[in-house]
């Protein structure tokens, strides 16, 4: 009788194994001869080149001080650390040999060229969305990059997870491929929004938070994340920032890195404005923040701006006049001669900290990452840099600075252990060198 | 190679990425008028323009300011007659002296931002200057004369 049952599990294990092989097996595509440069028009290329900038596609396909679209970008994953791999038309170790076939199947489906499945590290599930003809200007682009040896390096995904024919497991549970289908209810700016948001933009790889699968919630789409040790704030109206990320601010940080009422690009957020979006005309910008404002209800809520900035102004020369909090005499000789805003608004070169996105946050990681490291001249806004203090104050000293702040110029509740986490901080950055 | 405009012209520096800029100007490329003060941001006295605003140099990495202007005390003005520099003379602000460029880049600044400044505005944002002896008084008078022969000139043009 065990025997019989044995047997039989085995059987349907065996069957359920076949079955499943069957759903993940992908053919290969075809190798082609690298096509010629030449036979791609040039406006195709163009297209391709402002298409690349809005999917970033550079920023994780470089490793640092590597050539552009090589690969080696190591994106740390809660299940160990993924190589990004050579885009370049080189053909044994880049997408040389790729038809346009075998390049939309990777954008579609999230499957190489051999019929390996990608791991979503790749973020497939969004660029799916992607129509024909922009991965077509894509590829226009790629094949026509100067190709660079450069094979792939050896992920650090351990077994069974590495096993790529599991990927189709979680593709079932959690990826559905189709391209971006307009909403006949919007209009066209945002629906063009929309398509660049959810498609190429991919913003929802870094904003919106992800299951223990490492898959997107999309019930939570935008409800903010943490990223690289970084919080990616919630682009809905559960933002926490005073002001409401209205269609211009959003316009301005997403063109030019700086929001007045909010502060200026850092960290991973950084090269997302200044070495993506930047290819991409103001009319596609403009698209993006229209979606983005309806998505956080900003119209409903440009009434509060007026007070918010009020607000935040009066408490912008607190710490000035002689007084003997500690605190504040640090802040004062650390920081207010670049903060300080006269009023009546914000200028966006004086980040008003009473309005900053970081000092909001539920966690100081943001605020702590720029105390350590600054702004530098490619971060922020232009002209903007600000100084890093690692080597100037102590973690207590940051973590007195971050509970002042917090309690001087939020209504928030005070951040927990922000001493322990300037340190793990720093040791995070000197275990990455 | 980092490469960026120092007062005008192109410099190239093989330095490290994180080596201090006050370190750069001082001491490769020999401009003496930006000081060292406390080296960790915290007095003012290093202070240089980078792009136009003010910026403490002690704790700016070189990398960070790869490609940016930046501009000392020496390029303030070509002639050393900017108008916070003849005020400052006028009205004899330095004691010591040693604190002044940083504390001329930082008023230049501020007047950029806010060319009729207030005593609060002038008080906080010169808050991370320190004088030691105690010029205070006379910087505010300066920067405040500076800043009216300013508005002068610009509604004379």
């Amino acid at each position: 009788m065990l025997k019989r049952i044995v047997i039989g599990l085995a059987g349907v294990a065996i069957v359920g194994l076949m079955g499943f092989s069957a759903l993940a097996w992908r053919p290969a595509i075809a190798p082609i001869d690298p096509p010629a440069a030449a036979s791609f028009p040039a406006e195709l290329i163009a297209k391709g080149q402002a298409l690349a900038g809005a999917g970033y596609c550079a920023v994780c396909h470089t490793r640092q001080g590597g050539e552009p679209f090589a690969g080696g970008y190591g994106l740390r994953t809660p299940f160990g650390t993924i190589f990004s791999t050579n885009l370049t038309p080189e053909p044994e170790t880049g997408i040389g040999r790729w038809s346009l076939e075998a390049f939309t199947r990777a954008m579609n489906e999230g499957v190489d060229r051999n019929g390996s499945h990608l791991f979503p590290a790749f973020p497939y599930d969004h660029f799916t969305k992607v129509s024909d003809d922009d991965v077509q200007a894509l590829y226009a682009y790629l094949m026509t990059r100067p190709p660079v040896r450069a094979p792939a390096q050896a992920n650090t995904i351990p077994f069974p997870l590495n096993v790529r024919a599991l990927q189709e497991g979680w593709k079932i549970l959690f990826f559905r491929s189709g391209r971006y289908q307009p909403d006949p209810s919007q209009s066209a700016e945002w629906n063009r929004g929309a398509y660049l948001a959810e498609g190429l933009s991919h913003c929802g790889g870094c904003h919106t938070p992800r299951n223990g699968l490492g898959a997107e919630r999309v019930k939570d789409a935008y409800a903010g994340a943490v990223i690289d040790d970084w919080d990616a704030p919630a682009l809905t109206d559960a933002n926490p920032s005073p002001a409401p990320w209205t269609q211009s601010e959003l316009f301005s940080y997403l063109r030019s890195g700086v929001s007045p009422l909010h502060g200026v690009s850092a960290g991973p957020m950084s090269p997302v404005v200044h070495a993506g979006l930047a290819a991409l005309p103001d009319s596609d910008i403009r698209a993006q923040a229209i979606y983005f404002a309806d998505i956080d209800h900003a119209a409903a809520r440009e009434p509060v701006v007026e007070a918010a900035v009020k607000k935040a102004l009066a408490t912008s020369p607190l710490g000035s006049t002689q007084e003997y909090d500690p605190d504040a005499r640090l802040y004062v000789a650390a920081c207010i001669a670049c903060h300080y805003n006269a009023g009546p608004i914000p200028l966006a070169a004086r980040p008003e900290l009473a309005l900053n996105s970081a000092l909001t946050l539920p966690e100081p990681s943001n605020f702590i990452h720029v105390v350590l490291d600054g702004i530098d001249v490619r971060q922020g806004g232009p002209g903007l840099v600000m100084p890093g203090y690692a080597a100037a104050l102590t973690d207590t000293d940051i973590a007195r600075l971050a509970a002042y702040l917090r309690r001087t110029r939020t209504d928030r509740p005070p951040w927990s252990d922000v001493e322990q986490k300037v340190a793990a901080m720093r040791q995070q950055a000197a275990a990455s060198e | 190679m980092i490469t960026f405009n120092l007062n005008g012209r192109a410099v190239s520096l093989r330095s490290p990425d994180d080596t201090p800029l006050l370190w750069a100007i001082r001491d490769e490329i020999g401009l003496k008028g930006t000081k060292f003060g406390c080296g960790i941001g915290l007095c003012g006295a290093c202070t240089v323009h980078v792009e136009g605003r003010a910026t403490r140099s002690c704790i700016t990495a070189l990398g960070a300011v790869a490609g940016a202007t930046i501009t000392t005390i020496e390029g303030l003005d070509p002639e050393g007659e900017h108008p916070l520099q003849t005020a400052w003379r006028d009205l004899q602000v330095p004691q010591c002296g040693y604190c002044q460029p940083g504390q001329i880049m930082q008023a230049a600044s501020l007047l950029k931002d806010y060319p009729n400044p207030t005593d609060q505005d002038i008080n906080v944002v010169m808050a991370g200057n320190l004088c030691r002896c105690m010029a205070y008084v006379r910087i505010r008078n300066a920067i405040k004369l500076a800043a009216t022969r300013m508005r002068e000139r610009t509604a004379h043009e």
